[in-house]
């Protein structure tokens, strides 16, 4: 049933070809761009926050594989602002499906998988570069990571959009935990001081993300001292993660009054 | 046609203070942003001995900071609604008015801009100060080069979002040009790091060749002092091309306009 509105989704979207054919060059070059921010950094000052470039760039393109994976299955459920106040939701609900996975396969945006697919392969080689030990926990790690590191966004994208719930005019708010989260997690977080890096790294969890893989596979210990074990959790990190947003959503939805208009 | 234009201005003034929930957060995003940002660039100059580019730590601090609120004054990420105007044909009804629709839209966005002055320049401004060293001009004529800097700043963006809104008299969905803009725009104006970073070429093409440097990069760098008013004269000569650009291109599509509606 999904599907089926997946698939006359990606129909329509894909009639004008050209228009497409734009977009998708653009939204691979906006992720281009992040990717360079960090090169220019890199080349100003030798090495980030203590980490060399393979290890930069493996950090980099994990934190960004990730995003554009989440972007591309969730990143719509910010339209939730628009069918809470035009009172579209109504429709949601009538119908026999889950609210939140028609909302997302309603706006499925196909132009977002060439970011992904370009996201996939700046990490495949991200990895084939970096000094990696590999066995078979970094191996199974490799792959996890990533998984982990978009169903940690999706879950931050989904919270961010439920706020509208309460708060309709919240959409930029929620930018900042979405795109700051990746922001924050595509450098190593002991750029970041204070108690600026204890909420995003820790209580947010951003540093799950990339960073605490990264020092996984290139198997080093945290220089901020974060126990060994903890390196390997954020498969776990993930599941709470989207635990909570699940929450979080059916509470919004249970909260939720037609604007009856 | 004085009093026209401070009433439209007076309106765009108030057209966003209603907005003040999307205020809120759109000071509380940015400051995010500030905050990683300016970690960023501090960790990039604590691990190299001549430090960025020749800003001092206090400098790259303020840059950062002046820049987060700049974004919201200048405001060149955000299209203006022309084309939804254009392609709905509302733009008709705006061009029998007697006042040039150009100068309609500049005086709204002027107020627009003012508010996002007020607010989402000074939040957080504030906050930074607060966590951060900033840099404080040494010369008192410095906050009136950075004043005017910001005013050339705000009709410089308005008149490359006009130029960008103008294109759907022939393209119908600017989708596309847009999503060019945004990633030219943030780069070239030297919002995530200072164009001086790049390499001389590229960074002098950046800063003589096209508007971008005008919008964030200029002022900013007139307020940390390292640049005065030969950053406003090339303010100036953008502002003046891209509004003249802008009636040039107005003409020509409105006489297209007048013979597809003939």
């Amino acid at each position: 049933m999904y599907g089926h509105v997946l698939r006359a989704q990606i129909r329509s979207q894909t009639q004008y070809r050209t228009s497409f054919a734009v977009e998708v060059i653009g939204s691979v070059m906006l992720n281009g761009l992040d990717l360079a921010t960090v090169f220019v950094l890199f080349s100003v000052a030798g090495s980030l926050g203590g980490f060399g470039g393979t290890e930069v760039f493996l950090l980099t393109t994990l934190s960004a594989f990730a995003f554009a994976v989440a972007d591309l299955v969730v990143g719509n459920a910010d339209k939730l602002r628009d069918y809470v106040r035009t009172g579209l939701f109504d429709t949601l609900l009538l119908r026999p499906l889950s609210a939140l996975w028609q909302l997302l396969a309603v706006n499925f945006a196909p132009r977002r998988v060439g970011r992904a697919v370009q996201g996939l392969v700046l990490y495949v080689v991200a990895l084939a570069i970096a000094d990696i030990d590999w066995d078979l926990a970094r191996a199974v790690y490799a792959v996890g990571a990533p998984v982990a590191g978009a169903v940690f966004f999706g879950s931050f994208f989904i919270a961010g959009s439920t706020l509208a719930f309460w708060w309709v005019e919240s959409g930029e708010m929620a930018n900042a935990f979405t795109y700051g989260g990746r922001d924050f997690s595509a450098y190593p977080s002991t750029m970041y001081g204070g108690w600026f890096r204890t909420v995003f790294a820790s209580a947010l969890g951003f540093g799950f993300v990339a960073y605490l893989p990264t020092l996984a596979l290139v198997g080093r210990a945290d220089p901020l001292g974060a126990p060994d074990w903890l390196r390997w959790c954020s498969p776990a990190v993930a599941l709470i993660a989207a635990g909570l947003a699940a929450l979080f959503w059916r509470t919004g939805v249970r909260h939720y009054r037609s604007t009856g208009s | 046609m004085l009093s026209a234009s401070w009433a439209l201005a007076g309106a765009g003034f108030r057209r966003y203070a209603t907005y003040r929930q999307a205020t809120v957060a759109g000071i509380f995003t940015n400051t995010v942003f500030g905050f990683l940002r300016c970690y960023v660039l501090l960790a990039v100059a604590a691990g190299t001995a001549a430090g960025v580019a020749g800003y001092t730590g206090a400098q790259l601090a303020s840059y950062v900071w002046l820049g987060q609120g700049m974004l919201a004054v200048v405001n060149s990420w955000t299209m203006l609604d022309l084309a939804d105007r254009v392609r709905s044909g509302d733009i008709t009804a705006d061009l029998l008015r007697p006042i040039d629709p150009l100068w309609t839209y500049l005086w709204t966005d002027v107020g627009r801009a003012g508010f996002a002055m007020l607010t989402r320049f000074s939040a957080p401004l504030v906050v930074g100060a607060l966590a951060f060293e900033l840099y404080v001009p040494a010369r008192a004529v410095t906050y009136v080069l950075f004043a005017v800097s910001i005013v050339l700043a705000v009709v410089v963006g308005f008149a490359c979002r006009y130029l960008l809104g103008l294109t759907a008299f022939w393209l119908l969905d600017i989708r596309g040009v847009t999503m060019f803009w945004v990633f030219l725009a943030g780069t070239g104006s030297g919002l995530y790091f200072p164009l001086t970073l790049l390499p001389d070429w590229l960074s002098t093409f950046l800063w003589i060749g096209t508007p971008f440097a005008c919008l964030l990069q200029g002022p900013v760098d007139i307020a940390v002092e390292r640049g005065g008013p030969e950053i406003l004269a090339l303010q100036l000569f953008w502002a003046v091309v891209l509004l003249w650009a802008c009636r040039v291109v107005q003409a020509r599509a409105v006489a297209k306009l007048v013979i597809q509606g003939g």
